[in-house]
């Protein structure tokens, strides 16, 4: 086992958001149409390289979205799903909404990479509702995204601020939807979520056994398939 | 019978208290608030609002929410940082909400414009917007009955009308157009230009004139 978790540990320490955001870049494959949520998702975008072709849907309207507008480019009818303004690349295509949402809930992307409160060990998200009374809920387009990409990458961090695990057995907050995610990437590893259950393809400052004692479900290292 | 009139005022007139009313727009995007502002001064009470938000900041839909003249919202994203009228009236029980999730919301105005009585889809498989709604497993997911969202009024924003009502948009300011239009007995556009019946390339239409009604031009 000693040998085995130290071939899957990668990393001395665990991730920052930015050196996350960069992993899930490089792991994204050339040529593939991606939608980045909100939030931290939206950080993978400043590592993606030219090289990699890579086409950004935005599900308010827009394949071939470019970077975040600055200066004379911003344009109040130019904006992401974050209602922040952006640019259009050469390529670029603008069509109404429920186009944009058939691109998606057609399976027509490639990934889609999400925030999360939790993931089940047999990929069930949630990450649209807390489920507490007083809460005001807002669904948008969570629930297409989980269900219509081809792959669902969570990006999140792997503990809440009370240190109890987001990767849980089922999932305690209201479901976006049911075995949905294939890859959980967090500061502390990097999980495959499926069917069988979860599996761990790299941990970053800390060893397999060390994270199965915060990890409730049971963990095992992937077969050493992935780049 | 298509009609271009002169002000925003006149072209909302005709909305009745009680109306479903389709508003385009996400975020500020393709919101069109001289409409909005105009439905405020023609007095409509007991509406239903569609819109993808429940209104931002102290403009548009969100000072009708204020002003109490909305009984309902049916959108996907209602709490957003500046939706504190919203949140107001919704927390005060002063509001009644449908929420549903973007890609349903967009498909049912869709459904509602193709004559399609409604459709089976996996979005929401699962979860408590689901609750209490038919399911089936097909193609061998589970997949959830929505129907179409039917609307008296749409009131939207495009770009340039030509003299027979056809519309083309701008970049992701199309957002809800077309769909609404096509959704709505009674669609009302506020365009930035109107050129004349065959200024527009027929290749590049986006909303054909037929489900158009009303036109203003707003500056």
């Amino acid at each position: 086992m000693s040998i085995q978790t130290a071939s899957i540990q990668t990393s001395e320490t665990p991730l920052g958001r930015d050196d996350l955001a960069r992993l899930v870049a490089r792991d994204i494959k050339p040529g593939s149409f991606v939608n980045l949520g909100i939030g931290q998702p939206t950080l993978v975008s400043n590592y993606l390289q030219p090289e990699q072709n890579i086409t950004l849907h935005t599900e308010n309207g827009m394949l071939g979205m470019g970077p975040e507008a600055t200066g004379d480019q911003i344009d109040g009818d130019l904006i992401n799903a974050g209602k922040i303004p952006v640019t259009e690349l050469p390529g670029a295509s603008y069509f109404h909404h429920a186009d944009s949402f058939a691109i998606m809930r057609g399976g027509h992307l490639d990934i889609c990479v999400l925030g999360a409160f939790q993931v089940s060990a047999t990929g069930d998200l949630a990450n649209w509702h807390t489920g507490a009374p007083d809460a005001i809920p807002a669904v948008g387009g969570a629930m297409d995204l989980a269900t219509g990409a081809k792959d669902v990458f969570v990006m999140m961090t792997l503990l809440t601020r009370d240190g109890a695990s987001k990767i849980v057995e089922a999932c305690t907050y209201p479901l976006t939807g049911v075995g949905c995610v294939t890859r959980v990437y967090t500061d502390k590893a990097v999980f495959l979520t499926g069917p069988d259950g979860v599996t761990v393809r790299e941990t970053f400052g800390c060893t397999l056994e060390e994270l199965q004692a915060l990890v409730p479900v049971p963990l095992t290292a992937a077969p050493a398939v992935e780049p | 019978m298509l009609n271009f009139i002169d002000t925003v005022g006149e072209a909302v007139a005709g909305i009745k208290d009680g109306s479903t009313v389709m508003i385009g727009g996400f975020g500020n995007a393709g919101q069109p608030f001289e409409l909005i502002d105009a439905l405020m001064d023609c007095g409509a009470r007991e509406l239903t609002v569609v819109n993808n938000n429940a209104g931002q900041g102290d403009q548009g839909l969100a000072l009708l929410i204020k002003e109490g003249r909305v009984k309902k919202m049916i959108c996907s994203f209602p709490r957003q940082s500046d939706s504190w009228h919203f949140d107001a009236k919704y927390k005060a029980g002063e509001i009644e909400l449908e929420l549903v999730p973007q890609g349903n919301l967009a498909e049912r105005i869709r459904a509602a414009g193709a004559g399609i009585g409604g459709f089976f889809t996996p979005t929401g498989y699962g979860t408590m917007l689901a609750e209490g709604k038919e399911t089936r497993i097909l193609d061998g997911r589970g997949q959830v009955f929505e129907t179409p969202i039917h609307a008296d009024v749409a009131l939207i924003k495009a770009l340039k009308a030509d003299g027979v009502g056809n519309l083309v948009y701008r970049k992701t300011a199309r957002n809800f157009g077309p769909i609404m239009a096509a959704a709505a007995k009674h669609t009302v556009a506020q365009v930035s230009e109107i050129v004349p019946t065959g200024g527009l390339d027929p290749e590049v239409i986006v909303t054909p004139g037929i489900y158009v009604n009303s036109i203003v031009k707003v500056a």
